[in-house]
C-alpha cells in the first residue's frame, strides 16, 4: 500500500505514455496516430509536474502580502511544462493540416494504402 | 502480429524504465534552484507568482524561443491548407434562436474574462497562454453560434504582430540601458500585490495574450474554410 | 485521498485504452478530451494550478474542438 501511495502518479504518467505509444506504432488511421501523439504528450507533462512536488508542500504563489515562503513546490517544471502544452498543441495544428491534405491527394487515410501507391 | 511484437518490445521498455523510476523518489526536494526562486523571487522581479516570474524573467528566452515555435506552426498550417480555387459562397444554415442569442451574449463575457487572466498574470494563476486560449475559446464560440460570421483577418495579422513585436522591443531596450542581457527588467517594481507592480511583466503578458488569442483563432479560422 | 487520486488514475487509463479501441473517430476524440480533462484535475492535486489552467483550456477545449474539424473534413470512421 506504501508503494502504491508514493507511486500512483508515475504509474498514471507512464501509463499514458506506454499507452499513446502503443496507439501510434499499432493503428492504421492516420488520425487515430495524432490521438496516440496528444495522449503521448499528456503523459509526459503529468511525469514531469509529479518529478517537481513536494510533499506537504503548496502553489508557489504568495497570495497575502506579508506571507512568508513555507514549504513550496518546485516552480521550474511547472513553467517548462506550460511552454511543453504550448507547443503541443502548436504540432497538433501542423499534423492535422498535413493529414487533411494527404486525404484530398490520396482519397484514404489508411497509411499502408498510401505506402503502396506510387505517385 | 505488428501488435503482437509492439507490445513485447513496450513491455520490455516499461519494466526497464520501471527498474530506472524506482529510484526517484515522490516529494522530496530534488533541485536548489527551485528555492532559490522561491526566497529571491520576490524581491528581484516583484511579482507574486513565483511561476510568472520564471516564465517571462528568469528564462524569458525560453519563451521567446516557444512564440517562435506557435508562430512557424501558424505559417506552415496557413501554406499547408491553402487553396488556389476561390471558394463558393453556398447557403449557410443559421444557428437557432437561442443558440444565436446566446453566442451573442456570452461572446464579449468571455473575451472580458480572458483579458482579466492575461492582466492579472502576476498576482493569480494564469497569464498570457492561458487568458490567450481562452480568447480564442471566445472565438470558436462565435463561429458555433453565429454561423455565417468570420474573423477579419487584417485585424487579427495587425494584433499578431503587434503582441510579437511588442515582446522584442521590451527585450531589446533591456539591452541596451542597464544590465547588459536580454529581458532585463528596467521598469519600477512597485509593491508587491498590486496591478502595476514587477517591471515589465504585465506588458509583455498582455503582449503573449494577444498574441496566443489571435493565432489560435487564426488556427481555427484556417481550419473552418470550406474548400474543394 | 490516496483512494481518490488512485481512482482518477484507473480513469484516465480506462479512457486512454478507450481512445484507443474506437472505430468511430469522434469517439476517440472525445476519450482523449476526458484524458486531457482528468489530468488537469491531477495537476491541481499536485500544487499547480497555472498548468492546470492551462491544461484544461488549450488540451481539453481546443485541441478537441481542431480535431473535430479535422475528422469533419476527413473520413469519420475508421476502418
Amino acid at each position: 500500500m506504501n508503494f502504491l501511495q508514493s507511486y500512483v502518479y508515475y504509474i498514471g504518467a507512464f501509463g499514458l505514455i506506454f499507452m499513446g505509444l502503443f496507439t501510434m506504432l499499432v493503428k492504421r488511421n492516420l488520425l487515430k496516430v495524432i490521438i496516440g501523439l496528444s495522449i503521448l504528450e499528456t503523459g509526459v507533462n503529468l511525469f514531469l509536474i509529479s518529478v517537481g512536488y513536494i510533499s506537504k508542500g503548496t502553489a508557489p504563489i504568495f497570495s497575502k502580502a506579508g506571507m512568508e515562503a513555507e514549504r513550496m513546490v518546485d516552480p521550474v517544471p511547472q513553467a517548462l511544462v506550460l511552454t511543453a502544452i504550448v507547443i503541443g498543441v502548436a504540432v497538433l495544428a501542423l499534423a492535422l493540416s498535413l493529414a487533411i491534405r494527404l486525404y484530398h491527394h490520396y482519397g484514404v487515410l489508411d497509411l499502408r494504402k498510401i505506402k503502396e501507391q506510387r505517385w | 502480429m505488428r501488435s503482437i511484437i509492439s507490445f513485447i518490445l513496450l513491455l520490455i521498455i516499461a519494466w526497464g524504465v520501471a527498474l530506472s523510476v524506482e529510484k526517484i523518489p515522490f516529494g522530496e526536494s530534488k533541485t536548489r534552484i527551485g528555492d532559490y526562486y522561491i526566497e529571491r523571487g520576490r524581491e528581484e522581479t516583484g511579482a507574486s507568482n513565483i511561476v510568472t516570474s520564471v516564465v517571462v524573467n528568469y528564462r524569458g528566452f525560453d519563451t521567446l524561443g516557444e512564440v517562435t515555435v506557435l508562430f512557424v506552426a501558424v505559417i506552415g498550417l496557413s501554406a499547408v491548407l491553402a487553396t488556389r480555387r476561390k471558394q463558393k459562397k453556398g447557403a449557410v444554415e443559421p444557428a437557432s434562436l437561442v443558440l444565436y442569442t446566446g453566442c451573442r451574449f456570452l461572446f464579449p463575457l468571455i473575451l472580458l474574462f480572458g483579458a482579466y487572466i492575461f492582466i492579472h498574470g502576476h498576482l493569480t494563476p494564469g497569464g498570457g497562454f492561458q487568458g490567450g486560449a481562452i480568447v480564442a475559446s471566445a472565438f470558436l464560440l462565435v463561429y458555433m453560434g453565429c454561423r455565417g460570421r468570420r474573423i477579419s483577418r487584417t485585424r487579427s495579422k495587425v494584433v499578431e504582430s503587434f503582441g510579437g513585436l511588442v515582446f522584442l522591443v521590451v527585450g531589446l531596450i533591456g539591452l541596451t540601458l542597464g544590465g547588459h542581457y536580454f529581458l532585463f527588467n528596467f521598469l519600477p517594481k512597485g509593491e508587491i500585490n498590486t496591478l502595476f507592480s514587477a517591471g515589465f511583466i504585465p506588458i509583455i503578458y498582455i503582449a503573449i495574450g494577444c498574441k496566443v488569442g489571435s493565432e489560435l483563432g487564426g488556427i481555427i479560422d484556417r481550419l473552418l474554410e470550406d474548400s474543394e | 485521498m490516496i483512494l481518490i487520486v488512485g481512482l482518477l488514475v484507473l480513469l484516465m487509463l480506462v479512457a486512454a485504452i478507450a481512445a484507443l479501441l474506437f472505430k468511430d473517430l469522434i469517439n476517440a476524440v472525445i476519450a482523449s478530451c476526458m484524458v486531457s480533462l482528468i489530468a488537469a484535475i491531477l495537476f491541481y492535486f499536485l500544487q499547480a494550478p497555472d498548468v492546470a489552467m492551462a491544461e484544461a483550456s488549450i488540451g481539453a477545449a481546443l485541441v478537441s474542438a481542431i480535431f473535430i474539424i479535422a475528422i469533419r473534413r476527413t473520413k469519420r470512421y475508421e476502418e
